[in-house]
């Protein structure tokens, strides 16, 4: 069946006791058991509770993997997955990552004796080289955040493979719906659901999904051992919001694109950073790895320092000035004094993160709304 | 809500009005989305704040019964989306109509309505209403003369549905207000099947218009809910009213149409695109006797729904050729995407059989009065795949 059906009903039968179409939410922290000793599918609710199993079936079946695992966030997924590894080993993550998994990276997993380096992931020789015998993780985003660098999943994964090196990818930007990365070879997807798989701003999640049941198994063990799951009204609303999953990304991405091209025409602009432009260094790969849209992350640089960054910010009136994205209400920031604060600031300088830099989050609202809105914060 | 810039002034996008009209653009907290405020009641800080209240100095809460923050802006979402002034929201679609009804009338007062309709509605106005005082006189659907004919100095509202449920008649707005304006009686509409995406009854002058939020609106099968829409001086009554009888919607149920609301744009398309090709599917299965659907050149109110609606939604009446109550329930039992339930207008398909799910008691010749052969399936197309869909009938056709 297509993606968008499977959205809908895989892991969302209805409910066998009462036939309700939409199964209940199940709140129990622990289940009766059939005897001692005999255990039921489900016990206590941190190591498995039906609701996190409808959204985890379901986000496992449309990113093309044998499970999932749904976590308090994307943070807590993150740190998970980077639980797999031990004191020695190394981390080779992407230039172009969120701001929290380079704090994770450089301020909590550095204390365990576990290193780690960034490369930039869109130059496969370059990042290659920077590769050791101790590299036991790849972590990449793509579209990047925030410049939206585009990386080649499937030549990492080959390479990777050659390594034995395991390879995670954040999809949160792009989604399933416009790329499947275990279907490219990585072995870890990961998203934060607060942003599209929810999409409506209203919870906070994260997920993993994998290929491979053995590592699934030891995912399992690390989740249930430390216990950073998702909650089933999370859960609930997350699974809510898939079902219409498709519909919300391809309409934003739209609407993106459409902006990206108005902007990209505007002399107040300096440069558009979205995959879907052909003058886009990552344009070429975003088309073939990409599923007919480029998503609905953009950034741009505006003529103008700091002051003038954040006056654009502030004088948009439906883009509203806040962190976070992927949802229906478009959303405005700046990278550099918020979603990337916890960069260092020469890092921030290192990796383009300019001052001038500003990133959109656009949603469901009209393009013809939305272009108004930036003309006229964008002033003379 | 009317977004300037640069000096024009444009009506903003429906899927803009249905993520930000009616919400504050800065809410309690610094919050993006709105809180769901479970208060049942609401504190004041002093006697004085009390009595300002009561003077109507200050706008505020009182008690869960008479408002709630969220339901406020789902009231006001709901009514910029159908171009009204106020909204008032109910625990369900039948609390609504009940709500608009004993508001409006009195005993020895009258109503006239379209008969093809919820046979919900039909019941409580036929066995409840008249049990009041209040006569009702059912009209077939779409006869206009006959509706003029039946009204008398008592009749103080005229009703109908469009589309009707299950047959999907498009009632003639134009001539259904006008029959209103010359003879000074009020009008309502339930235009839960069109949606204001397809068809803002009030800009045709209609006087209520009245929703089953269960349906598209919340739009995911989750909650129930109903809203009646119009100008703000008609509802104060019907608002007071609620207020007494206190059939009002529960916060989490409210804050989960408001978020059903976001993709309203979406969905509806999805449901129009759908609903048509399968619509054109049935009507050329060589298994299929009959499709009702606006949007078929075949169904005789075609030319109507082409002038008034967007498009025709997601629900399809049909009729399987030669079939008893038994083989048309074969096809129903054989549809694997679609489910059988009760109730339409969300993201799964439904299925159903009008006979067995909605007229199970009662006798045949009602059952023919109302046009409910024992063939007739009731299909909800969600916003699955057009195809997947397509092919669950295929095979559930012949199987």
């Amino acid at each position: 069946m297509h993606f968008r059906t499977r959205a809908i009903h895989v892991g969302q039968e209805r409910d066998r006791q009462t036939g309700a179409v939409v199964p209940p939410i199940h709140i129990a922290s622990t289940f009766v058991q059939p005897g001692a000793g005999v255990w039921a599918e489900f016990d206590y609710s941190r190591s498995g509770n039906p609701t996190r199993k409808s959204f985890e079936r379901t986000i496992a079946d449309l990113e093309g993997g044998v499970g999932g695992l749904a976590f308090a966030s994307g943070m807590a997924a993150t740190h998970c997955a980077m639980m797999l590894l031990e004191s020695g080993d190394h981390v080779l993550a992407g230039a172009d990552i969120y701001g929290g998994t380079y704090r994770l990276l450089h301020k909590v997993l550095n204390r365990t004796g576990i290193s780690v380096s960034l490369a930039d992931s869109t130059d496969l020789a370059g990042f290659e080289a920077a590769m050791t015998s101790k590299t036991k993780m790849l972590w990449i985003e793509s579209p990047g955040n925030p410049q939206m660098s585009i990386s080649d999943i499937a030549a990492i994964a080959s390479i990777a493979k050659r390594r034995g090196i395991l390879v995670g990818i954040d999809n949160t930007f792009a989604t399933p719906v416009l790329t499947r990365p275990l279907e490219l070879g990585a072995d870890i997807v990961m998203h934060s659901a607060t942003k599209y798989l929810g999409g409506h701003s209203d919870l906070l999640g994260g997920a993993l999904v994998v290929r491979e049941k053995s590592l699934y198994d030891k995912l399992y063990f690390l989740q249930n051992a430390t216990g950073g799951v998702m909650g089933p009204f999370e859960c609930f609303l997350a699974s809510r919001g898939l079902k219409t999953l498709e519909l919300r990304v391809r309409e934003q991405s739209k609407t993106a694109l459409q902006l990206a091209e108005w902007l990209s025409h505007d002399r107040r602009v300096r440069r558009v950073l979205y995959p879907g432009l052909p003058a886009h260094p990552g344009h070429d790969i975003a088309r073939r790895q990409m599923a007919r849209a480029f998503g609905a992350m953009l950034s741009i640089e505006i003529k103008g320092d700091l002051a003038v960054a954040k006056r654009v910010c502030e004088q948009t009136k439906l883009f509203q000035l806040a962190v976070s994205l992927g949802a229906v209400e478009s959303l405005i920031e700046q990278p550099a004094s918020m979603s990337h604060a916890s960069y260092d600031p020469a890092a921030r300088a290192a990796h383009g993160i300019s001052d001038g830099l500003i990133r959109l989050s656009v949603g469901l609202e009209a393009f013809d709304d939305l272009r108004d809105d930036l003309d006229q914060a964008l002033g003379r | 809500m009317n977004h300037s810039s640069n000096g024009s002034h444009r009506a903003a996008g429906v899927s803009t009005l249905a993520v930000h009209a009616g919400e504050l653009r800065q809410k309690a907290g610094n919050a993006l989305t709105d809180s769901i405020v479970c208060s049942a009641t609401y504190t004041f800080a002093n006697t004085q704040a009390v009595i300002d209240f009561l003077e109507k100095k200050q706008d505020r809460e009182e008690y869960g019964r008479y408002g709630n923050p969220g339901e406020k802006v789902v009231e006001r979402k709901l009514a910029a989306l159908e171009n009204g002034e106020d909204a008032i929201l109910y625990a369900s679609g039948m609390a609504a109509i009940v709500g608009v009804l004993m508001a409006k009338l009195n005993a020895g007062d009258e109503v006239v309505f379209f008969d093809e309709c919820y046979h919900r509605s039909r019941e409580f106005c036929s066995q409840h209403l008249s049990r009041f005082g209040v006569v009702t006189r059912q009209i077939r659907c779409c006869d206009y003369e006959a509706m003029e004919a039946a009204i008398t100095p008592k009749t103080k509202l005229l009703v109908s549905e469009s589309p009707t449920n299950p047959h999907l008649s498009v009632v003639d707005l134009e001539r259904f207000t006008d029959i209103g304006r010359r003879r000074n009686i009020e009008t309502l509409i339930d235009a839960t099947l069109a949606t204001p995406y397809n068809v803002k009854p009030l800009e045709y002058g209609v006087d209520y218009v009245l929703h089953s939020a269960t349906k598209y609106l919340g739009g995911h099968n989750d909650l129930l809910a109903g809203v009646i829409i119009g100008r703000k001086d008609k509802l104060e009554p019907i608002r007071k009213l609620r207020g007494i009888m206190g059939a009002i919607n529960s916060p989490h149920n409210i804050y989960l149409l408001e978020r059903g609301l976001k993709t309203f744009e979406l969905r509806m398309q999805r449901h129009n695109a759908t609903g048509q090709a399968i619509a054109e599917f049935l009507e050329s299965h060589p298994r299929v006797e009959r499709v009702f659907y606006p949007g078929l050149p075949s169904h005789p109110y075609h030319a109507v729904a082409r002038r008034q609606m967007h498009g025709c939604g997601g629900l399809i009446t049909f009729l399987v050729k030669d079939a008893d109550w038994r083989q048309t329930a074969a096809v129903v039992d054989a549809a694997k995407v679609a489910r059988i339930a009760p109730s339409l207008g969300g993201v799964e398909s439904l299925i159903e059989q009008p006979l067995i799910m909605s007229y199970y008691e009662m006798p045949i010749e009602d059952r023919r009065r109302y046009g409910i052969p024992d063939n007739m399936i009731r299909l909800s197309c969600g916003i699955e795949n057009t195809e997947d869909l397509i092919e669950d009938l295929r095979q559930a056709l012949e199987a």
